[in-house]
């Protein structure tokens, strides 16, 4: 099936050579971090992850798409979304991707990778995160890989999918709980330490994976012969409308609590996001678009005359797609560590060589993306 | 003339050698015990602690901040950051701390209020890692980098350490410092007895373990002149306890529940 | 051969693009295989002949020379030294480091202080002839010296 990706017209190589350029651009880069560690971030004592962990954070998110197609077609027999399960599930692997070379670029002794191995340590949420993240990993490629090369040949898949199947629809959400629980069991950082964490990256997660989804559908649809059809679109578009809500409301919930509960160490976080404290608040600015894009996005998705039209139903899956980025690519990780344990304010923000990094890496992504996708076009082009 | 003694147990000590060569391989597979079933009591024979080592059920620490002076204070500081081959970094951002002085609503944030004695309002105290009972770092390193010994001191591993920063999120109290860069050239008189760290890993206050090794206390108590004790806490005869009857004690951010063991006489 | 696999065999051999025996394209094939031949195999030739000198590390050291005859012997028998340092040196470092034990019983019975720095190195002040010299034969790079610092070169005089 691979030999797929080998043929293609100029669009397809431009934007191959595009990405590749992206990749080499951001290896220098490492190579440079390799040399002089991670000083050439803008990462410091006080806040000791930055935009490495945060990507990781929110690609976690994005590889949330598989589930909610494979989930209604195989339990709820939703047929609508036979067409395009592997559109999730290949969005799921690039994004998995991601998330494992994001957390590979901000290791200090990278090399050391394999001690995670060596000397595996089940206390250690990050331990469970490598298991989860590897499977899901394994999981959707090879359930995608086997039905689509089952699909090319016009033959049923085999019997042993299925299990991994249904497998994969509990571990989806044990991706971003567990990279939930990350942050949450840390004793000393209030603004994660609270039970919403999880649901939130859940919903979050539900709502931005589908809606990257949406766009990526909507330009297979204009740029190659293989139409996802109108029907799966709209509906994982109420699947955004729904979650994008729930995931405004948990915010919310998580303010009352803390605004109404006056208690500093879970208040002064929000303040230094939403307001700056001492005239540091580099980062206000950029939270406001986000909570007022996103309910924007909530009220512009409940209208059901924008989510059926294309172009209003893209505008919206974009400022969903952006308004989580910065909730979870930036605020969230700074946030937690801004105020310091010693109620002090030291500020972030990433660096070019960091940012050229983290290009390199979504760049990777995307390239691992376009080959599969580039895969499943034709072979759907094919059989039609 | 070897003794027939000495000569078998070269024989078995060679046999050991390669033991633990193939072990290395096996190892990869977690088959360590595998080796310490073949050759039991060997490893323990060969390896002891040193004799007069200091040792404890249970390692604290207090500060008598009636006692410390700023003055003392710099010579505690200068004295460990020179022992542990400690670089000056310079940018307070990226710096590498051990011991050093905060504001007490820094240190105890929350427990300051508006009218408190000159003393403690204008007084530096010292911080640097409470060696927790509970500790939040050893639950979440992913590679056993951080450990607690069996006499609580909280251990680092920097062969071990993967520099993922987990322990430095975790840390309630910001003893952990990082190694953004190679900090080797900026330690200014480097101790030769004590090595240096690479970019790239976490380090942090370890309670002068290599120095009760040798039967000796920590430098800063050493240089405190008498504003610090450091003792074993279940001792109740140790002179540590013994202030501790006598004076009350507070301990950073007890509330979190990871059980700090260092005091505080305010 | 399965009857099926002889049935397509067949039948790609009657569409006339199957030849059985033939290489497609020989010039470039061959071409290519001698090129890859030469360059994977140009370290060889290009020393060929040109034996490197056989690393003699050095004892010549203050403080060995200062040691009766009979008492220059390391912790282990030379030999076993020389074969597996690095796994004793690995086997040192989880025991001080993680176990606390800092104390290690030679093969004389005596008793040293387990430390590379302050232990190896006290004997062995001579990095550059004694590890340098094997570990450049060998190409080995290391870790120790990382982070593990030589005493001063006054300091072993």
């Amino acid at each position: 099936m691979f030999e797929r990706a080998l043929a293609g017209d100029r669009k397809y190589w431009g934007l191959v050579i595009v990405l590749l350029a992206i990749i080499g651009a951001g290896f220098m880069a490492y190579l440079v971090q390799l040399k002089l560690g991670l000083q050439i971030t803008g990462m410091s004592r006080d806040v000791s992850w930055g935009f490495y962990i945060a990507q990781f954070t929110y690609l976690v998110g994005i590889a949330a798409s598989a589930v909610m197609l494979v989930l209604p077609y195989y339990l709820h027999d939703y047929k609508t979304f036979g067409r395009i399960t592997i559109l999730g599930e290949f969005l799921a692997v690039a994004a998995v991707s991601m998330c494992v070379m994001f957390v590979l670029v901000d290791l200090g002794k990278p090399m050391r990778a394999f001690n995670l191995l060596l000397h595996p340590t089940p206390g250690s949420v990050l331990f469970w995160d490598m298991v989860v993240l590897s499977g899901y990993f394994l999981l959707n490629i090879v359930i995608g890989w086997t039905i689509l090369e089952a699909e090319k040949n016009a033959a049923p898949p085999p019997s042993w999918v299925k299990p991994l199947i249904y497998l994969s629809i509990p571990w989806a959400p044990c991706i971003h709980i567990v990279t939930a629980f990350l942050y949450a069991g840390l004793p000393g950082r209030g603004f994660w330490l609270t039970a919403i964490m999880a649901p939130r990256f859940l919903a979050s997660a539900f709502a931005s994976g589908p809606a990257l989804l949406i766009l990526l559908a909507l330009l297979i649809r204009k740029f190659t012969k293989f139409d996802p059809g109108t029907k799966p679109i709209q509906t994982l578009a109420k699947i955004v409308t729904y979650c994008i809500i729930i995931n405004v409301l948990f915010f919310l919930f998580e303010a009352f609590t803390v605004f109404y509960s006056q208690i500093p160490e879970h208040m002064r976080h929000f303040e230094y996001l939403f307001a700056g404290i001492a005239g540091y608040g580099k980062l206000v600015p950029w939270m406001w678009v986000s909570m007022i894009g996103m309910i924007t996005a909530s009220i512009l998705l409940v209208i059901p005359a924008v989510r059926r039209n294309h172009v209003t139903l893209a505008v919206a899956c974009v400022m969903v797609v952006i308004t989580t980025w910065i909730d979870k690519g930036l605020g969230l990780i700074t946030g937690g560590f801004v105020p310091n344990p010693f109620d002090m304010i030291t500020e972030y923000w990433p660096t070019a060589l960091e940012l050229l990094i983290s290009a390199g890496v979504w760049a990777a992504g995307f390239l691992i993306l376009t080959i599969l996708y580039k895969i499943v076009v034709s072979i759907k082009e094919e059989i039609g | 003339m070897k003794t027939v003694e000495e000569k078998t147990a070269t024989i078995d000590r060679r046999r050991f050698l390669k033991i633990t060569g193939v072990s290395t391989i096996v190892g990869l597979l977690g088959g360590w015990k595998f080796v310490e079933l073949l050759a039991p009591g060997e490893l323990e024979a060969k390896y002891l602690p040193k004799a007069g080592a200091l040792t404890a059920k249970r390692w604290a620490m207090l500060i008598d901040m009636k006692k410390l002076t700023d003055e003392t204070a710099g010579k505690c500081i200068k004295t460990c950051h020179r022992l542990h081959n400690i670089p000056d970094v310079g940018d307070p951002k990226r710096e590498i701390k051990w011991i050093w002085l905060e504001r007490f609503e820094n240190a105890f944030p929350g427990d300051e209020h508006d009218h408190m004695p000159e003393s403690v309002e204008e007084g530096r105290f010292f911080v640097m890692c409470n060696h927790c009972d509970n500790p939040p770092c050893v639950r979440v390193c992913p590679t056993k980098a951080t450990w607690q010994r069996d006499d609580g001191i909280i251990m680092m591993d920097q062969h071990r350490c993967i520099g993922c920063r987990y322990c430095m999120a975790a840390c309630p109290f910001g003893a952990r410092s990082f190694n953004w860069g190679d900090y080797r050239p900026l330690i200014k008189d480097k101790n030769p007895e004590y090595p240096t760290r690479e970019k790239g890993v976490v380090e942090k206050c370890n309670f002068c373990a290599e120095r009760l090794a040798k039967g000796l206390i920590p430098a800063c108590v050493e240089e405190s002149e008498g504003a610090m004790v450091f003792g074993d806490l279940m001792d109740s005869r140790s002179e540590l306890r013994k202030i501790m009857r006598e004076r009350y004690t507070i301990r950073r951010k007890p509330y979190l529940g990871t059980s700090p063991q260092v005091y505080y006489v305010v | 051969m399965s009857e099926e696999k002889k049935e397509i065999i067949n039948s790609l051999k009657e569409t006339g693009f199957y030849k059985p025996g033939k290489i497609y394209d020989r010039g470039k094939v061959i071409a290519g295989i001698v090129v890859f031949i030469i360059v994977a195999a140009f370290p060889f030739f290009y020393n060929a002949g040109k034996a490197a000198k056989m690393p003699e590390p050095k004892l010549d050291t203050p403080v060995i020379r200062q040691l009766p005859e009979a008492e220059r012997v390391c912790v282990l028998p030379k030999q076993e030294m020389r074969e597996n340092h690095m796994v004793l040196l690995d086997e040192w470092r989880d025991q001080v480091v993680r176990e606390g034990n800092r104390e290690y019983t030679g093969y004389t019975g005596k008793k040293y202080t387990i430390s590379l720095q302050n232990t190896c190195m006290e004997c062995h002040s001579n990095y550059e002839e004694f590890c340098n010299e094997c570990h450049q034969y060998t190409v080995q790079t290391p870790a120790c010296w990382g982070c593990h610092i030589q005493k001063p070169k006054e300091w072993a005089g």
